[in-house]
């Protein structure tokens, strides 16, 4: 039976909680942008994408690739969630040891598609899964999550102009738009804007969504690719620690982690009982 | 050697349907026949060569056998992050080919020479590291390179290189090939100069030197057990090659060597020194420059041999 926007909602919270909870443990950065993406994976991994917690490496399947590999926690979570393996399992995220490091290595956990943390590699990779899907004439699609900060790299913009050229048009981009990074505004490090013209001017379909809309990413990353022979580009406006409010566009998130009282805070704030 | 490589690759296309060929844009109809044959796997990517490793990676992850090919400096250091994390990290089968090694393309400026890329290759985990002698070891290799399950670096010259072998030889990565027999020395080569290697062993056997050439077609994994032998049975061991003798096959065994008990042979390096070239020259000019040829090497390793002849041996193994 399919989800519906409010099991979406749910799951959102659920795992925000879970995110914000293995943060506290684990005592781990990043939690503002792994909180900004959650969103997007839900909509990606319970309503746009074929992807199987039971079949994870089922030819057809489509790939998810979290190109923002900081946000890792965010993915553990969802996939756990998901049902790729035990949410208990979480408890191990960055433990000594554990499969699950603060940034994912190759086969680190089921689901977890490429090992991501330098920023850029993400686009080219699922650009070559997407040309692998082509010459094979397999349908499957490949959606790639990257951060605003993460397009100023240079590999970003060649990897567009490849997947235009090759008319890779299962080939999906979504920018956690969320406009901050590591160290301020990105607006005033290097000014994406216009991002969505720049996307056009690279060959690419471009949409620009509220990115914790979920009916809008379900949508727009369900039913948008293969329509034209272009890849598709989805800006995706959101908050850096959506979902809590005194983590909200508060970029000190970047590198805190919670207390034990911020914790209970946050899960009255996301209905946790 | 270029030319042996498109010919081999259009070759093992035709039998392997997971091998796919990318270039940065690089070899003017070098590679008409394969594109004629198998168009479906040929993939020009541009000057954009960080996203060309990516590509191959996604491939490789999806089933196909990736070859990247382009002018060495830009197919190795350019991307080299690309290839750590992409190719090495994930421990992917692709063939990075590096065209022009060296100080092949001298003439163009030191942006197109490449003298430190394996020293930066190889130091990467899992990264296998090849660098043929002559057209035919690029055929042995490249069929060796096709049969790995991991990322392998192919370091290969530009075209005209004369051809040392009778046919292609039988490649095992990670085993030299002895090329010439010898008793007193034994120079070790790596990549294109082995040609100059085999004209210096020449010479030395004119001099009354018995020389031994081995071509050491893989850098990485070393043969160690040739190198346990010939350390023990030569007076003298030269490593040859067109590349820093920091990090590359000179490097790769002075560090072996630091750790062996104790051997008999003398151990010396010609290479490329730690410096850019600046001004204009031909390869031929900067070779002679380094003292990167034939003359120069038997010059200074009979030099070393007499030298070591002096020293009692008696009095090494008390100071060893």
């Amino acid at each position: 039976m399919a989800a519906t926007i409010s099991d979406l909602e749910e799951l959102s919270r659920r795992i925000r909680f879970e995110l914000v909870k293995i943060s506290h443990r684990a005592k781990t950065a990043h939690l503002g942008g792994a909180l900004s993406c959650v969103d997007i994976l839900v909509a990606a991994y319970w309503a746009a994408l074929n992807i199987d917690p039971a079949a994870p490496f089922a030819p057809d399947r489509d790939r998810l690739i979290l190109s923002k590999g900081h946000a890792v926690s965010a993915l553990y979570a969802t996939l756990a969630v998901k049902g790729f393996f035990p949410v208990s399992e979480l408890e191990t995220y960055n433990q000594n040891g554990g499969h699950m490091p603060e940034q994912p290595s190759p086969g680190c956990v089921l689901g977890v598609e490429w090992a991501t943390g330098s920023l850029g590699h993400g686009l080219p990779v699922g650009a070559g899964m997407a040309l692998a899907g082509k010459i094979k004439k397999r349908d499957y699609r490949v959606l790639v999550v990257m951060s605003d900060g993460e397009c100023e790299e240079g590999s970003v913009w060649e990897a567009a102009m490849f997947a235009a050229q090759h008319r890779l048009n299962k080939l999906m981009a979504v920018v956690d738009f969320n406009k901050w990074q590591a160290t301020g505004r990105s607006r005033e490090i290097l000014a994406l804007d216009p991002l969505k013209a720049k996307w056009e001017a690279f060959g690419w379909h471009c949409h620009e969504i509220n990115g914790h809309d979920l009916a809008a990413l379900v949508d727009v990353m369900g039913t948008t690719v293969g329509r034209s022979e272009r890849p598709i580009a989805i800006i995706a406006h959101t908050i850096k620690g959506k979902g809590v409010s005194f983590m909200e566009d508060d970029n000190n998130w970047h590198y805190r982690s919670p207390t034990a009282e911020e914790v209970v805070k946050a899960a009255a704030e996301l209905k946790i009982t | 050697m270029r030319d042996a490589f498109a010919k081999e690759i259009t070759e093992l296309a035709g039998k392997n349907p997971r091998l796919i060929l990318l270039m940065g844009d690089i070899g003017n109809h070098l590679f008409d026949r394969y594109r004629e044959l198998y168009s479906d796997r040929f993939y020009n990517c541009g000057v954009a060569e960080a996203n060309m490793i990516g590509v191959a990676a996604g491939l490789a992850a999806s089933g196909f056998h990736p070859v990247c090919y382009t002018i060495t400096p830009f197919a190795t250091t350019r991307c080299l992050e690309q290839i750590r994390v992409d190719l090495c990290y994930h421990h992917v089968p692709v063939i990075v080919v590096g065209t022009g090694s060296g100080l092949s393309y001298a003439s163009l400026g030191a942006t197109h020479h490449s003298c430190e890329d394996v020293a930066m290759l190889r130091v990467l985990p899992g990264m296998k590291v090849l660098c043929p002698g002559d057209p035919l070891e690029v055929r042995g290799c490249l069929r060796a390179a096709v049969q790995e399950q991991g990322p392998v670096y192919l370091r290969i010259g530009k075209k005209g290189e004369p051809s040392v072998h009778q046919q292609v030889p039988n490649v095992e990565i990670g085993k030299c090939i002895v090329v010439k027999k010898g008793t007193s020395v034994c120079l070790l080569n790596s990549g294109h100069t082995l040609p100059i290697a085999l004209e210096a062993a020449a010479q030395l056997d004119d001099l009354g030197i018995s020389t031994e050439v081995a071509s050491f077609h893989t850098v990485k994994p070393l043969d160690q057990d040739y190198l346990r032998n010939a350390f023990d049975a030569f007076q003298v061991i030269a490593s040859v090659e067109e590349h820093s003798t920091l990090g590359g096959l000179g490097g790769s065994v002075a560090e072996w060597l630091s750790e062996q008990e104790s051997v008999k042979a003398r151990f010396m390096r010609f290479g490329t020194p730690d410096e850019f070239v600046h001004l204009a020259g031909d390869q031929a000019y900067v070779r002679d420059c380094f003292g990167l040829t034939p003359e120069n090497i038997a010059a200074k390793v009979s030099g070393k041999v007499r030298r070591h002849l002096q020293t009692p041996l008696n009095k090494l193994s008390a100071t060893s």
